[in-house]
């Protein structure tokens, strides 16, 4: 990695703030971004890395600061307006998560999608052609041009989406979790790619959640918590622990309502035993007690929600696998979510408006759907169905102008407590609950955490699945953490603390594969 | 508060409308034989528009239809025909024609539903396909001209499409039982709901536990059936099948299902809309034979401008929500 102390500074942002609508999520950011080097933005889900890179490269507008872009050399000069394709033009490319690729196009056309090269009339498809060529074989890169889009492998594409930024005179590039599509072997082939830009000139933004790679290739960490600047850190001075550290920052047992933990019983509620997950070589066990909250902790994209949808059948399980499901001792294994609904499993999807809730529909109509096999024989008796709806409205207190508006009309809040009563009323005994306060205010987030304390006090055994380390640390009784696919340890106790987590959550502990924490935990993986 | 919902009242209201138009254009529209005329004529399509209400709810689309009532009427004429020889009873043959009919009708939907569901591949494109492996067959199947129903059994069959019972045609109460048992399984099932819910957000349909496929893979062999119920009375009609049995009848069904307000993208569907609308297309054209103003080849064109306007003005009430 090139010393770069005295590069300049190409991209400069000073107090910058976001805010949508009165709530502001970006408190004052600075931020110096020089030419050959790469700087990492670390933060928890939500401390505003997106927003901030967002920012950056023009897909939403300041709220207030300012953004200096340093022009051939001359120091940085405040901007004026700033949209994505000024940013563009300007040479600041965000690289998404998801790719921005048109997938029945060929490589070159996407290279230049959107900034084709024509002659008079016809687009000049043989400049463009041998461009790309070019551009892809400084990347030392062998993807044919004409290769269609969709034939090629996640990393071939990302490869192309730098290429394409090539394309625009990149100056800045911005790598949204680059690596969280990749494999261990193409990580390190974008890490030299990376390196080969350093030398360009580039200024590189890398956010990533693994703190070995940020390790590994940053020169500079800014760390975010909660939508303020932590602080700028040279990467040599940082270690991974005090990355984890900065990040997470707060104390956090007063933010949290007690809940009073009732004691478990012996008897399992779920086991799974090595269950292997498309795209994962390593099974996966873990076992649920009667009566207890296990949580599931874990960055984005971890997979813990591939994971319970596995389990439930709405997802396939790979190919090899040769792993079961127990449910009260009984071997199970679910093709549709309607056989885990009547085991007595009801699952709390994070995606409420994708597929927790028909929007256009009303609410009677979205309660019951889970449930309409209790309440119907030939016919649905929509008396009961009435009735039991507007008990629910009573019970989790959902709030609404009328009750014939659609779903679609509620309160977030509201939205989540219909979706609650939902799958309770299928009486499950066994409960999954994924994100379950994602996006909604605190007062509901209470309501739900109540919800939850009185279906543990009645002896129903919980998943809490969720990216809130807050409330998973409040009302477990035991947490699994889970990082690239894999359960890295189950912690009980004094353990559940969020700094443990967070070292499993990233990787930098796994206990799994000592024999020692098999037998203490009750977990059993296949590495062992 | 009650008050007049555009949606609901529309079709009604249109057909209020043209019905008054029927009146002042021509005395013999009023005749009761013009207007059971009219009810066993829209007997046929209403029937296929019934299983397309389901299909349609549930996100689908079959435009298969009118070449798989060809193919039907076909095979049940071939079949009939060879049991002439062996079989002495009329009313039997009948029956096992029948049968035989109802059944191709739900293997031909079935097929349609899992090359939809298993295969993945669009609706479209699966019943565009069929459309035409069907109405090649019929042609085959008659050499490229007509089959022609044994006279013997004919006279017997005929009954069906033209006996009265309580002044109205066979077929008209045939539709009148096949719209009130869809609009009960529409409305009062749990299969109903299912279909709404698949057609509202198939993703939503199956966190909520419902079989996705099966759901819709049925509504398609409901389909299959009511295009079966349909030919089985109009087979009787003609006593012959060719290549131009059954053309444009996928069109004139969605074309009720879509004036009745159902939605064409799913989700919402109703099985009275769908017979307010097979009526007003058929009164279209029975208008138009009783009237010099507008010449009868137009018939296509005035049942075109029809489905557009009631589409468009579904669109703007579903804006205003």
């Amino acid at each position: 990695m090139p010393e770069n102390k005295n590069n300049k500074v190409v991209l400069s942002a000073k107090n910058l703030c976001k805010s949508f609508g009165t709530v502001e999520v970006l408190h004052g950011i600075d931020l110096d971004l020089r030419a050959g080097e790469v700087h990492a933005v670390l933060g928890e889900n939500g401390a505003g890395k997106s927003t901030l890179v967002k920012l950056l490269s023009g897909f939403e507008q300041l709220s207030a600061g300012e953004l200096c872009l340093g022009v051939d050399g001359e120091g940085p000069a405040p901007l004026g307006h700033w949209d994505n394709e000024i940013a563009e033009r300007a040479g600041v490319v965000l690289i998404h998560q998801e790719f921005n690729l048109a997938e029945q196009l060929s490589v070159a056309e996407n290279i230049f999608l959107g900034n084709e090269i024509s002659g008079v009339f016809l687009l000049d498809k043989k400049t463009m052609r041998a461009k790309s060529l070019q551009y892809l074989q400084v990347l030392h890169s062998d993807i044919n041009p004409d290769s269609a889009m969709q034939d090629l492998a996640v990393s071939a594409k990302q490869m192309v989406e730098i290429a394409k930024a090539q394309a625009k005179n990149a100056r800045v590039l911005i790598l949204d979790e680059p690596t969280a599509v990749l494999t261990q072997q193409e990580s390190q082939v974008l890490f030299e790619l990376v390196d080969r830009l350093l030398a360009q000139g580039v200024a590189i933004v890398f956010i990533s959640h693994k703190l070995d790679e940020i390790e590994q290739i940053a020169d500079v960490i800014t760390i975010l918590r909660d939508g303020a600047l932590v602080g700028h850190y040279p990467a040599k001075e940082l270690s991974k622990d005090d990355m984890a550290r900065l990040m997470v920052g707060r104390e956090i047992s007063s933010l949290f309502p007690n809940i009073p933990k009732p004691s478990v019983s012996d008897e399992v509620a779920l086991r799974v035993t090595n269950l292997t997950m498309p795209g994962n070589i390593n099974p996966i066990s873990f076992e649920l007690k009667r009566g207890e909250v296990l949580g599931f902790s874990g960055l984005v994209g971890s997979g813990r929600t591939a994971l319970m949808e596995t389990v439930l059948g709405l997802r396939k399980a790979a190919r090899d696998n040769t792993g079961h499901v127990e449910v009260r001792g009984e071997q199970v294994c679910f093709k549709q979510l309607s056989s885990a609904r009547d085991k007595g499993i009801a699952y709390l999807t994070k995606d409420r408006k994708g597929s927790g809730l028909l929007l256009e529909k009303g609410l009677a109509f979205n309660f019951s759907l889970f449930s309409l096999h209790k309440i119907s024989r030939l016919f649905i008796d929509t008396k009961q169905e009435q009735a039991a709806f507007e008990k629910a409205i009573k019970t989790f207190d959902i709030r609404m102008k009328d009750s014939s508006i659609a779903a679609g009309n509620l309160s977030g809040g509201n939205q989540q407590k219909l979706l609650l009563a939902k799958i309770l009323e299928a009486e499950p005994s066994i409960i999954i609950i994924d994100e379950p306060t994602r996006g909604i205010d605190i007062g509901t987030k209470s309501q739900i955490y109540h919800f939850i304390a009185q279906l543990i006090a009645s002896g129903h055994s919980l998943i809490l699945v969720s990216s809130d380390i807050t409330e998973v640390i409040g009302l477990s009784h035991r947490v699994a953490v889970m990082y690239h696919g894999e359960i890295t340890g189950v912690l009980e106790g004094d353990e559940i603390e969020e700094h443990e987590i967070m070292r499993y959550a990233t990787g930098l502990k796994n206990n799994i594969s000592s024999q020692t924490a098999l037998s203490q935990s009750g977990i059993t993986n296949a590495k062992a | 508060m009650p008050k007049l919902d555009l949606k609901t009242a529309g079709p009604f209201l249109a057909l209020v409308i043209i019905f008054i138009i029927g009146i002042l254009v021509n005395d013999a529209f009023l005749s009761s034989g013009n207007l059971s005329n009219i009810l066993a004529r829209s007997s046929f399509i209403g029937i296929v528009a019934i299983g397309a209400t389901f299909v349609i709810t549930a996100g689908g689309i079959d435009l298969s239809v009118g070449s798989m009532a060809a193919f039907i009427s076909g095979c049940m004429i071939l079949l009939m025909n060879a049991l002439m020889d062996s079989v002495d009873s009329m009313i039997a043959i009948i029956l096992l024609a029948i049968l035989a009919s109802l059944g191709i009708g739900a293997v031909a939907g079935l097929i349609n539903g899992l090359l939809t569901t298993k295969a993945k591949i669009e609706a479209f494109i699966v019943t565009l396909g069929t459309m035409g492996i069907y109405r090649s067959l019929i042609t085959y199947m008659a050499d490229g001209g007509t089959l022609s129903l044994n006279f013997t059994i004919g006279d017997v069959y005929s009954e069906v499409y033209y006996g009265v019972l309580l002044g109205l045609p066979y077929p008209v109460w045939v539709f009148l039982a096949v719209a009130v048992i869809g609009y009960v399984l529409l409305n009062m099932t749990v299969f109903g709901r299912h279909c709404f819910a698949v057609g509202s957000n198939e993703r939503v349909a199956k966190y909520s536990a419902i079989h996705v496929d099966r759901v819709k893979t049925a509504t398609y062999m409901l389909q299959g059936i009511c295009v079966a119920i349909a030919t089985i009375i109009y087979v009787p009609r003609l006593g012959s099948a060719s290549g131009q049995t059954g053309i444009l009848w996928e069109l004139e069904a969605i074309a009720a299902v879509i004036i009745g307000g159902t939605v064409l993208k799913g989700g919402y569907g109703r099985i009275g809309g769908t017979v307010v609308g097979a009526l007003i297309l058929t009164l279209i054209g029975n208008i138009l034979n009783l009237t010099d103003a507008v010449s009868n080849y137009l018939n296509g064109a005035v049942q075109g401008i029809i489905v557009i306007v009631a589409v468009y003005l579904q669109r703007g009430a579903w804006r205003r929500d």
